[in-house]
This record gives C-alpha cells, structure tokens and sequence, in this order.
C-alpha cells in the first residue's frame, strides 16, 4: 500500500474515430472528464505528467501552474509509470495532486506530432534498412520462436482474439463486438506472418486521463477510490532484435516483480488482470512473465478458459487493444479499465474483484510499466 | 519491381563507422570485449558487459542461423511483395536483423534455426548492407 489513491479516472467522451479534434484536444477533453469525475478544476493540480504530447503542452493548454512535472515518453506504458512516479511524487510531498493525460489521433492523425525518425540512431542503422516498418513488423518478430520453443500453435495464438472479443461483446463502448471464432481470425488477410488482422490491435483515436492524490483525502471525492498497492517499471532495449530473450520480456519480469513485492500481495490475491496487448502473443508473454503461469503454459491457459468471463482470472476485460480501442499507446486504457473495475463500475464487472494488476508496454517489448491497484476493502 | 525505392540507408555514426566500412569492404564486423571476452552487437566503444574500454574489432565468419523471422505483407516502398524480416543469430553470439535472399519468402522454405551466410548487397559507394542467405549443411 502506497498511501497514494486515484480519485479522478475518465476516457475522452468519444472512442473510435474523432475527425473534429487534435490530438492535443484529445488530452484535454479526457483531463476536463476526470476533473467532472473529481469536482476538482485545473487550479488543484499542481503535477502534470504526460507522454505523447509534453506536460509543458498540456499545462499551457490547461492552464495548470505545476511544481512537479514528468514526461517520460517510453511508449504505451508510459502511464503506468507515469502512476509510479507521481506515487513517489505524493509521498515526499513534491505534489498534493497529479493529473495525467493522454490522447492521440492515431487514426485521424489531426494535430499529431511527428516522431523525428532520422537515420542514425541504432533501430534506424541496424533495423530500418531491412525493412522493418512499425509494430505489425517488429513486435511480431519473436513469435515463431517462441512457437518452436514452446509448441503454440496458430489456433492457439488466434483463441486470444477470439476470447478478448468475448469481453468486448460485453463492452458497449468497444470498437468492435461481434463474437469471432478461430476460423474467422485464421481467415483474416496475413498482416505479418504468423500474423493476421484480427491478431493485431485497432488503430483509434481517444485519451484518457487520471487524477491522484494521498490516500487519506480520496474519501472527499465522489467516486470509490481506488488505493494503489504497488507499482513497478523497466526498460530493455529500443530494438527488438536486441531483446535478450524472444520468449520473455525482461522489462515485464522487472516490473511485474517489482509491484508484485511493492504491493505485498501473491498471485492468488490477484482478481483481474489487464495486459497491454498490442498482438495477441502480449497476453500469453504477459501470464507467463508475470508468474501466473510457468513458461510455455500461457497460451493453454487462455485456451481452456481461465481468462474468459467466468473464469478464474478475467483478463482484458474491456476487450482489450485488439477489441476494446488502440489509439497507439494504448497503456491508459488498461489502467481505465483496472480503475473501472476496482470502483466496480466496469460493463463486464468482475463480480467481487478487489484487487487488479495492470501490465502496460512500451515500444516493441522495450518497456514496462506494471501498476496494482485494491479497493477501499484491500488497505 | 521498377518503381521499388532504395532501402531505408543507415547514417553511420562514429561509433558505428567501422561495422558499416566493413560491410562495404565485404567483412561482417563485430566487437568483442578484451577484458571479459564478451562478443557483441550493435556497435559501442565500451563492452555492454563489463563496461571495459578496452574493446576490440576482428571480422566475423558471417555464419549464422534463423532465429525468427516474420512475412510482412503490408506494402513497403522498398521491397517487391511479401518479404521476410529476420533474426539471425550470429556464429559468435550476438544477434542481428536482417532479410534472407535466394530464398523463397514462404514458411516453408525459411526454416528455423537453418544455417545461414553473409552476403552484402550495395547500395551506394559508402553504404553495403548485410543479408543472409541459405547454406547446405555440411554432412
């Protein structure tokens, strides 16, 4: 327990495709929810931390004075560790009040600022000239040996699409519900061998953002606060032919790890799961890395229901980034949803659940951020 | 084929420089530690491993073996329809990216853990990149 509670948790009103606003409008519109969330304005914030746009941005779009301001930009989990750090902030008293934004027009790309590409950083020398050309072609990359070391087969692979579309069945404000089956995802056009469309996530536009602030003032605001319990984060490499094993992420063992131990809790205490799944080996790599499952085991898992609505572990449970929206950094979607389910607000509410673990990643395996979070009945 | 763009070149910087004067003078470069006699990659003046300066460039074998791979089928500007993105693993440890010429871009033909060997392909008159092709094993 870290003495640091979310009082403030909102997405952008709209998910999906949002034509009439700039990215940075995006980020607004989900801080001016959370404040609604809160009854808190701009005036009570005095931290910012963002990534995809600067906290500079974002306080002058605000109008926030900050004393404390972080912009750790390590990909889509940058969120997560974005909660850590205003933890650490709200503990020593550098800040009373966080506010953290994200938004991004990853489908309608207005107002998006570029990404700086270059010619001479490692990635664009030793991983560009070979044709490697985003996510669909980098982070998909460790699979087949993954699939040789430990026997998942394609079947195996597309059942996790196949079941985060159970939740997103559930999820009136997911981008896509029909129910699939394994056939239907097999049948989905190759994107990159070994994987099709419907194993890579959706590209929208949205935000989300999150309002913390010291455990013992959360009982002033209107919505069930949510305690966080421990936190964790790592980095590894920004390539990811450097990852140092293909079948595990070292950034998501060290993070886990670390919030596991931070929050004091075992596996067994864990309710509902979120793991950023950018493609649907994340939630296999994510199980396994995290200890829920031994090694090779993660895939299994999911096939025989585990992770399903009924089942013992609920993970995903918005649908996730293949199902629920994706808008390119997807990590404060699944803290939304962890936040959703510990007030007990969620549209698939895991009946009982009180504690939540939220695995986020950054780049293609290159960071990671891991946030646990309890209800008032936890601390 | 015609319409295809030059591959997506490296700006090599000074602490690369000799991997890409290597690849051009058809030697596959790497660098290996004097003190701990770690072998690695990508290029640095300092072992990723112990933290040593006193580091060392030799001129590998340009043997390796499939490692993993992907067949991007989206359209690159660069690359005449689905192409093999690759991770070879080098004969000396370390790991590099790279495409698998003279080969059919198909699962079955890229098979894991095959051996494979360096050629370089030209690009201009400073930059030659290193790609991998199929080896018979030798019985």
């Amino acid at each position: 327990m870290t003495g640091v509670a979310i009082v403030g948790a909102a997405e952008t009103t709209e998910l999906g495709r949002i034509p009439d606003a700039s990215q940075l409008q995006l980020h607004a519109d989900a801080a001016l929810n959370a404040f609604a969330d809160t009854g808190l304005t701009a005036k009570d914030i005095d931290g910012v931390a963002t990534a995809g746009s600067t906290p500079v941005e974002i306080v002058h779009y605000l109008g926030i004075t900050p004393r404390w301001v972080d912009g750790t930009s390590v990909g889509g989990c940058s969120f997560m560790i974005h909660v850590r750090h205003a933890v650490a902030a709200i503990q020593s008293g550098q800040a009373e009040t966080v506010l953290i934004t994200h938004g991004e027009s990853g489908r309608s790309q207005v107002g998006r600022g570029g990404r700086g590409a270059g010619t001479a950083g490692l990635a664009q020398q030793f991983e560009n000239p070979y044709g490697a050309m985003g996510p669909t072609t980098m982070f998909t990359i460790p699979v087949l040996r993954y699939m040789k070391e430990y026997g998942l087969t394609h079947e195996q692979l597309a059942t996790v699409s196949v079941v985060q579309r159970e939740w997103a069945g559930r999820n009136p404000r997911a981008s896509f519900r029909d129910p699939i089956t394994v056939d239907d995802v097999m049948a989905s056009r190759l994107i990159a061998y070994p994987f099709h469309l419907l194993e890579c996530c959706l590209v929208t536009d949205g935000g989300g953002a999150l309002i913390l602030t010291r455990a013992e003032r959360a009982k002033d605001f209107p919505q069930n606060p949510v305690h966080i319990l421990g936190t964790g984060e790592s980095a590894e490499s920004p390539m990811i032919s450097q990852m140092q094993d293909l079948c595990s992420s070292r950034a998501f063992r060290v993070a886990g790890s670390e919030a596991i131990r931070d929050a004091g809790i075992s596996h067994d205490d864990v309710d509902h799961l979120m793991v950023y799944d950018a493609f649907a080996h994340l939630p296999i790599y994510g199980l396994e890395d995290l200890g829920f499952c031994q090694k090779g085991e993660g895939a299994g898992f999911i096939a025989d229901g585990n992770t399903r609505p009924g089942g013992q572990l609920p993970l995903n449970t918005n649908g996730g980034g293949l199902s629920y929206m994706h808008s390119g950094m997807y990590g404060m979607y699944a803290l939304q949803e962890s936040v959703r389910q510990m007030r007990g607000t969620a549209p698939a509410q895991v009946p009982g659940a009180e504690v939540s673990l939220c695995l986020g990643v950054g780049g293609m395996f290159a960071a990671s951020g891991c946030i646990v979070m309890g209800t008032e009945a936890t601390v | 084929m015609a319409d295809l763009q030059p591959r997506p070149l490296p700006t090599p910087t000074p602490e690369t420089q000799h991997f890409w004067d290597g690849t051009r003078d058809g030697e596959l470069r790497l660098q290996r530690c004097l003190d701990c006699d770690h072998t690695y990659f990508p290029p640095r003046p300092f072992c990723p491993e112990c933290g040593s300066k006193r580091v060392e460039v030799f001129t590998a074998s340009g043997r390796g073996t499939l490692l993993s791979y992907v067949i991007n089928h989206r359209r690159h500007a660069s690359f005449d329809g689905p192409y093999c993105i690759a991770l070879v693993k080098l004969e000396e440890g370390p790991t590099m990216m790279s495409n698998i010429v003279e080969c059919e871009q198909t699962p079955e033909a890229l098979v894991l853990d095959m051996p494979l060997t360096v050629v370089f392909e030209r690009q201009n008159d400073d930059i030659s990149v290193p790609l991998f092709r199929p080896v018979e094993e030798s019985t």
